[in-house]
């Protein structure tokens, strides 16, 4: 029987319309908005000035402490100027404008496409190398990937996971890139597994992948540490503590990190810009982007220079269809809509998905029948609608006891909530509240 | 016969040593407590709203009990004469505190405010804020989804359908700051009633620079700084894009009001202007600020 996580979930239609679809490369835009915080943590501080000339790959922004990412420049120009820009949930957040001429890149990054395969740098070395290039999750969280790299004093990796489940519907971004860079990502595979010194890695993907699993085996043959791992098709398996639960049978206690477990969960994206940024000196400036939508004309899967609008994507995929009523930035569960499709990509971006007039209506809510189908859902053990009640009442510390903090925000209790109650929105304010009553405590 | 007789002294007797250890008891673990305590609160309101900062009525009169001097002590609700009733109770003096009000800070209105887009999540301003920036092109305004009004106690604050904002009944509002601590992007202030219940405040809370406020919003606070250049009192600071009118410096004489370029600052129960304002009175009024502006229009309504 095939590996899953062992509490909840639940298996919204796949909708992967562009699997299969070979990665093409975007158009360069004519202006490119290169947001400075594009990942978790501190924003970084910008290092170019107003009129600067940068070429792709100039460093544009150091992080701005260990928590943060360097930024770089996805293109070639001028720095026109030092701005705001709406972001994706339609805040201003501090971004460089940079005019494109050209496509002129920095000498230090080889573009040849040839395999590189050996590497005489130690962990450190490798680390500092991904540090630079400004390597954040590519699975959506943008977490830094140098701090999960770096384990705390006291806890040591026994096992590296590589994330390549994509269990999110729609996006096939992951899936296109283990068929068409397999050989790199396995570079990048042995490249983190030598910057947290473990025996073993595991990659671990989705059964509705066959294409990409048989793939990757024959690849991974060559490579006595590493071992493909296909696993059952179901959400949220991406969850760093979900895909840890079904890989390794371990579970993370709650309030802790993933490295009390021991491993070390990285995406599969992520892996392949560790490989570029080690054996090509490439930091970190595009990302594939799945592009897609029932009723977009062509749904593709796009290599995309960060700071490109959105809209300029989905021009290139056949244009905004009429109904367009909803356009997310991720996939359909845990994506954000966006206010605005003038807002750029960032390093986060997995997807861009067009969601058409009828589907994206929220369907009326009615009162809870108690079905109890959101506790059978929840992938952390939760019971989402204490939680919903609870902050609805203003009960916090009924909320903290019930463990909201655990909570994933996966979406899966608004899922399958056949009352169509909006539990995911109320655990999210539950979570907020009692995460700044905790952080005031804590202060005291 | 003879069992009644047993179960009867012997109960009697537990009944006689549980009565006797009871008292020492008492006597032992007594508290003293200020009987002036249950008077206050017999005077309170007792709406426990909070809105002194204290846990409810009976928080509020310990407190008032404990206190030396009434400074800074303040029933919202109950306002001056409960303080006077409560400065007899304990023989002290009463402090002039002045009333608050809560005041709506945005005017983003249906009209002033275009929707960008549209947000049929829960109907919850929290959630909203927690999600994305609203229905607007302003990140700061109001979400009109009424927060303020499922918090207030008094029925004072309510959303004007039409407007999309809220709006306080100056008359209910008791100034207890229930709607403050609701509202998630901190558009509510309590400020002083201000005398005859005339007030100046700067209705925006919108900190973007001025070009992208006024894009978003036509009432929007532009941070231009007249209001700051103009106002003889430095009441006004201008920081972040964003000007704030200091209510404990202000004067109410609504220079301000006239140079705002996008009507930001609002005045509240003036009577209304002098068409024309003859000049050679002009000079006099930064004498006598208060008397000088307030006084003249009264005296021409």
């Amino acid at each position: 029987m095939l590996k899953t996580f062992r509490i909840g979930g639940v298996h919204p239609p796949e909708n992967k319309l562009s699997a299969g679809q070979a990665i093409k490369t975007a158009e360069l835009p004519k202006q490119a908005v290169i947001m400075l915080s594009q990942h978790i943590g501190a924003p970084a501080q910008a290092v170019v000035a107003k009129g600067d000339k940068v070429k792709v790959g100039t460093l544009l922004a150091q992080a701005g402490g260990f928590v943060s990412a360097n930024i770089h420049s996805s293109v070639s120009g001028t720095v026109a100027k030092i701005d705001t820009a709406v972001d994706v949930a339609g805040f201003q957040r501090p971004a460089i404008y940079i005019d494109v001429e050209g496509d002129e890149w920095e000498e230090s990054i080889d573009r040849n496409e040839t395999l590189v395969k050996e590497c005489n740098l130690d962990s450190k070395a490798i680390v500092e190398r991904i540090k630079e290039a400004g390597i954040v999750g590519l699975g959506g969280a943008t977490f830094p990937a140098h701090v999960k790299l770096t384990p705390p004093p006291g806890a040591t990796a026994t096992i590296l996971i590589i994330n390549a489940v994509e269990c999110e519907p729609y996006l096939t971004a992951d899936h296109q890139l283990m068929l068409e860079k397999g050989a790199e990502i396995l570079v990048g595979t042995e490249l983190l597994r030598k910057a947290i010194n473990v025996e073993r890695a595991v990659i671990g993907i989705e059964n509705n992948k066959p294409d990409a699993i048989a793939h990757m085996k024959e690849l991974a043959a060559a490579y006595p540490t590493i071992e493909i791992c296909p696993l059952k098709v179901k959400y949220p398996q991406g969850g760093e503590k979900q895909l840890i639960d079904a890989v390794i049978r371990r579970q993370v206690p709650s309030g802790g990190l993933p490295i009390a477990t021991g491993a070390v969960v990285q995406n599969v994206g992520t892996a392949f810009a560790v490989y570029e940024a080690v054996q090509k000196n490439k930091p970190l400036f595009e990302r594939i982007v799945t592009v897609t939508g029932k009723s977009l004309a062509h749904p593709s899967n796009l290599k995309v220079r960060v700071g490109t609008p959105l809209s300029q994507l989905i021009d290139a995929c056949g244009g905004l269809p009429e109904d367009t009523e909803k356009v997310i930035s991720g996939g359909p569960m845990m994506g954000k809509a966006v206010v605005s499709t003038d807002t750029p990509t960032t390093k986060g971006c997995s997807g861009v998905l067009i969601i058409r007039d009828l589907e994206s209506r929220r369907k009326e809510m009615t009162a809870c029948i108690r079905c109890a189908k959101c506790i059978a859902a929840c992938p952390m053990g939760l019971a989402p609608n204490t939680l919903m009640n609870a902050t609805e009442h203003k009960d916090w510390e009924r909320v903290e006891k019930e463990h909201v903090m655990d909570c994933i925000e996966c979406g899966s209790c608004s899922f399958t909530c056949p009352a169509h109650r909006p539990l995911l929105d109320y655990v999210r304010m539950g979570k907020a509240r009692v995460g700044a009553i905790i952080r005031s405590r804590n202060a005291k | 016969m003879n069992l009644v007789w047993i179960a009867t002294l012997s109960l009697g007797c537990i009944g006689a040593i549980s009565a006797v250890i009871l008292y020492f008891v008492a006597q032992k673990f007594k508290v003293y407590e200020d009987p002036r305590n249950e008077e206050v609160v017999k005077v309170l309101p007792g709406a426990n709203c909070g809105g002194c900062g204290y846990p409810g009525c009976g928080g509020f009169a310990a407190a008032c009990v404990k206190a030396t001097s009434l400074e800074g002590m303040l029933c919202p609700v109950g306002g001056a004469p409960v303080m006077a009733k409560i400065a007899g109770i304990l023989g002290m003096e009463v402090a002039e505190a002045a009333p608050k009000v809560a005041v709506v800070r945005c005017n983003g209105t249906c009209a002033n405010r275009k929707k960008v887009n549209t947000y049929n999540g829960a109907s919850n301003c929290a959630i909203e804020a927690a999600l994305y920036s609203g229905e607007t092109g302003c990140s700061f305004g109001c979400l009109g989804n009424g927060d303020c009004e499922r918090a207030c106690q008094f029925g004072a604050i309510h959303v004007n359908p039409e407007t999309g904002l809220p709006e306080v009944d100056e008359e209910l509002c008791t100034g207890c700051g229930a709607c403050v601590k609701a509202c998630p992007k901190m558009i509510i202030e309590l400020r002083n009633k201000g005398p005859k219940s005339r007030r100046m405040f700067v209705c925006c809370v919108n900190k973007d620079k001025g070009a992208v406020a006024r894009k978003a919003c036509t009432a929007a606070c532009i941070g231009c700084g007249k209001c700051a250049k103009e106002c003889p009192f430095e009441a006004i600071t201008v920081e972040n894009n964003l000007a704030y009118i200091d209510f404990q410096k202000c004067k109410l004489c609504r220079k301000c009001e006239a140079v705002c370029p996008t009507g930001a600052i609002h005045s509240v129960n003036f009577p209304p202007r002098k068409p024309a304002e003859p000049k050679p009175e002009a000079p006099a009024q930064p004498a006598a600020p208060q008397s000088g502006t307030a006084a003249a229009p009264t005296a021409q309504a």
